[in-house]
């Protein structure tokens, strides 16, 4: 942080109840270290001399508000990030997901999409993708837009092609894909089980049940309070026995509903909703 | 236990593992000041840092958690992959963002953290390092009032970093491993 006004308390907490005002996006829940990092840092990029002209951009240019949205909101994901997960939803969830007639997952907070087109092609590999439907929601439409293309830059597929086979996959990663000089998309075959929509966890309800619920790295931005109204919201979207997976240093303990699930896999955060 | 309501955030990078230990190995019995150390490794490293570390000190070790509070008597690990902020109540918080200085965890994310909360109560300590991380936050915490300490270059294993912090830094003291145990001793 070198140069630029630096915000005061007090006036973050300004205009954070500017968003819910006038945008109805609600980040005074959000925790605020992280929060603070990533609104200067977005106030530094945009060029903002003062809190003043930042605060009034946001009041009066809705298109400046969702990129800024986009920038203070954490994006970065890759696919079969931490394989170890994706091992344990091959071996210990999918078996069991294969028993139902129609599978709906849902993955909130889906991000530009690495992790829906990760899901998808563990389904196709069991054989369940045909009968499966892959809700995934933002908050940001942009990123929607992005993951619904389902182009994605080919320099991160070597990573995701390493996390695939650390995860226990089989093919060559690269039959998912067409290359096309630096971009590459991803087989249709897969996006079409995807359901792609906005929905803001801190203020919208629940629209289904399913099976399944990732939600992976998103509850840690939260404070407690709202983690807990956040689980509360999966807890009344899951389908009898359904699966709730979290980020690797997330968990559901102390949360109220905690003594509903059971836990499948401590240490890749898979819990299971009880009778 | 009495911390003054203090906070000690070590950074450090290639040949730092081993300064670490010995500023802790040589932290006096009681010490009870918390300590974040912020450490580069691979995104796959497991929490054997914390590990290693606790094989030198009475402290209790662990990788830091989410929404965390901090306590007297602790050595909080940054863990592999993800930066690690405080927030005002004096709890932790995790994030998973862009890396920083090609670091997650990154040291300018911790120490800028910290300095907004702790200021003066804040001693921030850079160690070995092929890395400019922890040279601009280091700056930062100066200005809030934090005091550094830099491993002197001359000592470390790789001295890019705190080279590179000392050409950013005010007034921080360049000290031996030895002498920053001495001095964070003294601080309690």
């Amino acid at each position: 942080m070198t140069g630029n006004f630096r915000l005061e308390q007090a006036e973050l907490e300004e205009l954070l109840n500017l968003l819910v005002e006038k945008y109805g996006y609600d980040f005074t829940l959000y925790s605020r270290a992280s929060l603070y990092r990533r609104i200067m840092s977005a106030a530094v990029r945009g060029k903002f001399s003062d809190f003043a002209s930042l605060k009034l951009r946001l009041a009066t240019d809705p298109a400046y508000f969702y990129s800024f949205v986009e920038e203070v909101t954490v994006n970065v994901t890759e696919m079969f990030r931490d394989p170890q997960f994706y091992k344990a939803l091959r071996e210990k969830i999918i078996p069991i997901l294969a028993t139902y007639p129609l599978i709906r997952i849902w993955h909130a907070g889906c991000s530009t999409g690495e992790e829906v087109y990760s899901m998808a092609i563990l389904l196709k590999e069991a054989g369940l993708l045909h009968k499966s439907i892959l809700y995934a929601t933002d908050l940001n439409q942009s990123v929607i837009e992005s993951a619904r293309s389902g182009i994605f830059n080919i320099g991160s597929m070597q990573r995701n092609s390493e996390n695939y086979i650390a995860s226990g996959g089989k093919a060559d990663f690269s039959t998912y894909y067409r290359a096309n000089y630096n971009l590459v998309k991803f087989d249709e075959s897969l996006s079409a089980r995807m359901v792609f929509s906005m929905h803001n966890l801190v203020s919208d309800a629940s629209f289904n049940e399913f099976q399944l619920i990732m939600c992976r790295n998103v509850l840690i931005y939260f404070e407690k309070p709202l983690q807990s109204k956040v689980l509360e919201l999966f807890d009344k979207s899951m389908d009898t026995l359904g699966f709730l997976a979290l980020g690797s240093k997330e968990s559901l303990k102390f949360s109220t509903i905690a003594p509903l699930y059971s836990a499948v896999d401590v240490k890749e955060k898979i819990w299971r909703r009880k009778k | 236990m009495n911390d003054n309501g203090r906070l000690i955030a070590i950074g450090g990078s290639s040949g730092s593992l081993d300064p670490m230990m010995k500023i802790l190995g040589l932290l006096r019995p009681g010490f009870s000041i918390p300590i974040i150390i912020i450490m580069h490794r691979g995104a796959d490293s497991d929490d054997s840092l914390a590990q290693v570390l606790q094989s030198r000190t009475k402290l209790a070790v662990k990788d830091a958690e989410e929404k965390e509070p901090i306590k007297p008597g602790f050595v909080y690990t940054a863990p592999a992959d993800y930066h690690v902020l405080v927030e005002n109540d004096h709890s932790l918080s995790l994030d998973v963002s862009e890396k920083v200085n090609y670091s997650r965890p990154s040291i300018d994310v911790t120490f800028e953290s910290a300095a907004l909360v702790y200021r003066d109560k804040l001693t921030c300590i850079i160690l070995s390092g092929a890395n400019a991380d922890g040279a601009l936050s280091g700056a930062y915490a100066e200005e809030l009032g934090a005091g550094i300490l830099v491993q002197d270059p001359a000592t470390a294993g790789v001295s890019f970093m705190p080279e590179r912090a000392l050409a950013v830094l005010k007034n921080a003291k360049v000290l031996t491993v030895e002498k920053i145990a001495v001095w964070l001793n003294e601080l309690q």
